[in-house]
């Protein structure tokens, strides 16, 4: 009757009951962690009827407003992100005093380096670049909303459920200690039977359903939905490189699930796809997994290219210099990243010519990305450049992601990698591209189109720390494991014995714990933001002089984004159009908006898709197939309600619209000189360089 | 949508020009269901891709002894006719359905009759499946019966989820009339259903004439 009930769930799973159980270290900082799940829950819950926001918070878990999705994206990313950081100071400091045994034990930091790689690509890095292209691309595009606004609700439902499953393991079980690509046969049921392997198969597929969904979703929004007049070549830069990590996502995704379920169904149904005996190869696996993984690293870092180069041209007030280099250098690194994918298992055997090929495939790419940052700096030359937080990522950027990009061309060289494969010294190379590369874009962007979105600026000189943190505590970590990595050192390893490493490892110990500084400074820089709004209210919706469509709206932008759709007839249609002194001119006419309404469609898939995922890795059979069939049921149902919409009538849409315009008219608006004063109300005045 | 009426500017089948604005609302609809073909085929692609490495093992019966080409040769003959009948039912929605006739019944006769045959389908697949399981090829057995199983179990899910679709668009044809949301939910569900023939007729070439010949 248990069993039937619980499936293999018993009372030891729970982690807080193995810590009274076997008092160390171990399970106290594992029950710790445990214990932030109920506690932090029921925190939440009481803030939540101490604030009275439950109206508002399903106001928002039920909205399909691309801006309210792409928020709670984010949110869901630094939530995530708050644990992998901890993960990685936890492994970091490990390692500083690991000389002959650290203080945690291996099963331990085998999970903490799955779970920390685990989290930070599908949970942290991921949503935080959608959650950015949902908030910016309707906008740049000139459009009210995505072209499926449902689907992306599901979308986010399901990244939601990977999200769940993820961290309930840290409450219930265990996670995968196979690392974030998790090869059978480490991970096959024979070595590996218990839930480990199944939490990570399942969080990571139902989450890469999520995000094939969302790249079908805004290939089509970018193809259809675009303004009037904007034709591709004068999409923004953003919107080009959200394009092609839809593309990305469309073709990449598919292989990700395949060797998911293939996996899936060598551990449930004792299948052999991927077992050392009766025929099963797991090659396959690899293969198919980084023909999945070789597309996500450029999935991760065109969107954050993206965004350098919207912040390059509007922080020098220049025309984006090379505009159609950069979109060529774009889709040939999009053309590229799938045909390289074996350059991450050169040593396995394959003959030298295949080798060689890969490698001469993968140093190509340097070109296009090469092509990039030059354009980059000449965008710069000659500009009206200031030095605003994103200027600082970006020359951060400019400076640390270069060398991580030629670390990756010596890995390239498959008698290079032969020395370094395995080692800490790939473990420095793609922290040196993720984080100055997709993180330094994410925070650089969230920086910069924060008061589009919100109404208000995040204050400078909070930021400014920020990002002095992340960059010093990024060279203090991970520069020192180029070093260890050459002297030896694999990577994944809990202990070592060699006295000469320790420096080393002290030293990017110590960097681990500013990383967490830098971490806690973007939430106290938030908070000191929200804390004093009022002085930092941009209503006019323009606090950067920008140059593309979105700024071309009051901030906080209103539901409806534009309340006449925008006709483009250049590159920087807003640039021109203030220019031209057109920008805020009044508008005759006015039509009724009709918006998608609320509704719990994505909330109820998540739901069940959570109660699916956790049936499977339990093997509670009976809430998996009630929840399967619910999702089912669901879509079925959804199918026959009648499509609800929101209709705004003209005379709301005119009124505000109207106010914003006349007002705009009627005050002087700020040079660049203020950007970052309040005297910013996001007005943009003509600055002593005339926009060329 | 700025498409021009009269000129079709999405792929695939499209309703004409005298459905008004249901014919420009498919242009997005329809196009979003190819990129989720693609997005799909790629998947097909991936277990096409194993099952091209794997080997049947001396250990194990191999495809002369699991293969029923007659049955097999029913299963092609049911889905390809499945295919031109639900091709009639969308030329039935496009011409009876554009402000002219009305007759539903028809469209539902041929979409009852595109179902039946897809349970013939499915019907010849269970028991090829449940024979070969009997005859010592069940998927547990190797990695070359693991990747044909899944291959062509996948293309099972498909078209068993394909019917399903079907009998809801039915059953939603008949409450609620063929109004802009069944008429695009038909367009995209007869791309679909082509596409699993697609995908059969690989099947059919690579893994069964393939293991046969």
């Amino acid at each position: 009757m248990f069993e039937a009930l619980f499936g293999r769930l018993t009372w030891d799973s729970i982690i807080l009951v193995q810590e009274f159980e076997d008092p160390n270290l171990n399970t106290f900082i594992t029950a710790g962690a445990a214990a932030m799940l109920p506690v932090g829950g029921a925190l939440v819950v009481a803030l939540l009827f101490w604030m009275k926001w439950w109206k508002p918070l399903f106001e928002w878990l039920t909205s399909v407003d691309h801006k309210k999705i792409g928020t709670m994206y984010i949110i869901f990313a630094v939530i995530m992100l708050f644990r992998g950081v901890v993960e990685g100071i936890l492994m970091r400091v490990n390692q500083a005093v690991g000389l002959n045994g650290g203080f945690l034990s291996s099963d331990h930091f085998n999970q903490l380096f799955t779970t920390h790689g685990t989290n930070m690509i599908f949970f942290v890095a991921m949503p935080f670049l959608i959650g950015l292209i949902n908030i910016v691309v309707p906008l740049q595009i000139g459009a009210r909303d995505v072209a499926f606004p449902k689907l992306n609700q599901i979308s986010l439902g399901l990244t939601a459920v990977g999200g769940f499953l993820i961290m309930i393991s840290l409450l219930v079980g265990e996670f995968s200690t196979g690392g974030w690509t998790g090869y059978p046969s480490f991970t096959g049921r024979l070595i590996n039977p218990g839930v480990g392997p199944d939490y990570y198969i399942l969080s990571i597929g139902i989450a890469g359903l999520g995000s094939t969904l969302t790249g079908v979703n805004f290939a089509v929004t970018i193809y259809k939905m675009r303004a009037a007049g904007m034709s591709f070549m004068r999409m923004p830069l953003f919107t080009w490189t959200a394009l092609c990590t839809s593309i990305l996502l469309i073709f990449a995704m598919p292989p990700l699930t395949a060797c998911c379920l293939m996996l899936g169904l060598d551990r449930y149904l004792g299948f052999h796809f991927f077992t050392n005996d009766m025929g099963g190869n797991l090659m396959n696996y690899i293969n198919l997994f980084w023909m999945f993984g070789h597309p996500e690293v450029y999935i991760l870092i065109l969107p954050a290219f993206g965004v350098m180069s919207e912040i390059a041209a509007t922080f020098s007030g220049k025309r984006l210099y090379g505009y159609v280099g950069l979109v060529a250098a774009t889709m040939c690194i999009a053309v590229l990243s799938f045909m390289v994918w074996l350059h991450h298992f050169f040593t396995m055997g394959q003959s030298t010519t295949v080798n060689a090929a890969f490698g001469i495939a993968t140093l190509l790419i340097a070109i296009p990305t090469g092509v990039k940052i030059y354009d980059w700096l000449a965008t710069l030359w000659g500009g009206r450049v200031r030095f605003t937080t994103p200027m600082l990522y970006l020359c951060g950027f400019f400076v640390l992601f270069a060398i991580g990009g030629l670390s990756g061309v010596i890995l390239a060289n498959p008698t290079l990698d032969y020395q370094l494969h395995n080692s800490l010294f790939l473990v420095a190379h793609f922290h040196n591209v993720i984080i100055p590369g997709t993180l330094f874009g994410v925070l650089a962007g969230i920086y910069y189109w924060f008061p589009k979105i919100y109404g208000f600026r995040l204050l400078d000189g909070y930021s400014r720390i920020t990002a002095f943190l992340w960059a010093f505590g990024f060279i203090l970590a991970f520069l020192p494991l180029y070093q260890v990595g050459m002297m030896g050192m694999t990577r994944r390893t809990v202990a070592y014995e060699n006295p000469a490493l320790v420096p080393w490892m002290v030293v990017s110990g110590i960097g681990a714990l500013f990383l967490g500084l830098a971490f806690t400074f973007v939430l106290l820089t938030l908070w000191r933001s929200v804390v004093n709004r009022k002085k930092l209210m941009v209503p006019f919706g323009d606090p950067w002089d920008g140059r593309t469509l979105e700024w071309w709206t009051p901030a906080p932008t209103p539901e409806w984004n534009f309340a006449v759709l925008p006709k483009v007839d250049g590159r920087d249609a807003f640039t021109e159009a203030k220019a031209k002194g057109t920008a805020y001119q009044p508008i005759e006419k006015y039509e009724d908006i009709e918006m998608p309404a609320n509704t719990y469609y994505g909330l109820i898939i998540a739901a069940l898709g959570s109660g699916l995922g956790f049936g499977l890795v339990w093997y509670m059979w009976w809430l998996a197939i009630i929840c399967f069939l619910g999702c089912i049921v669901t879509v079925i149902t959804y199918a026959f309600l009648p499509e609800r919409k929101k209709i705004i009538p003209a005379a709301e849409v005119r009124e505000i619209d109207e106010t914003w315009r006349r007002a705009a008219r009627e005050s002087r608006g700020v040079t660049r000189d203020d950007e970052c004063n309040e005297a910013n109300q996001g007005l943009a005045r003509p600055d002593i360089i005339t926009n060329p | 949508m700025s498409a021009p009426t009269g000129q079709s500017l999405h792929p695939g089948l499209n309703l004409g020009e005298e459905h008004g604005d249901d014919h420009l609302e498919a242009e997005t609809s329809v196009f979003g269901f190819w990129v989720f073909m693609m997005s799909d085929l790629v998947t097909f692609g991936m277990f096409f891709a194993v099952f091209a490495t794997t080997m049947p093992l001396a250990c194990c019966p191999g495809p002369k002894e699991l293969f029923d080409f007659g049955s097999i040769a029913w299963q092609t003959a049911f889905l390809l006719l499945s295919s031109v009948t639900s091709g009639m039912a969308v030329l039935t929605m496009k011409q009876e359905h554009g402000g002219r006739g009305a007759c539903t019944k028809k469209l539902v006769f041929w979409l009852l009759l595109t179902v039946l045959l897809g349970c013939g389908f499915l019907y010849r697949e269970i028991s090829d499946f449940i024979s070969m399981a009997a005859a010592g090829g069940p998927p547990t057995r190797s990695g070359y019966l693991s990747a044909l199983w899944s291959l062509v179990g996948l293309h099972g899910l498909h078209v068993t989820g394909g019917i399903i679709w079907c009998l809801v668009i039915v059953v939603g044809v008949l409450v609620r009339g063929v109004d802009r949301r069944w008429k695009l939910a038909l367009l995209r569900w007869a791309l679909f259903w082509h596409f699993l023939d697609v995908v059969w007729i690989f099947i059919f070439s690579f893994v069964f004439l393939g293991g046969l010949l």
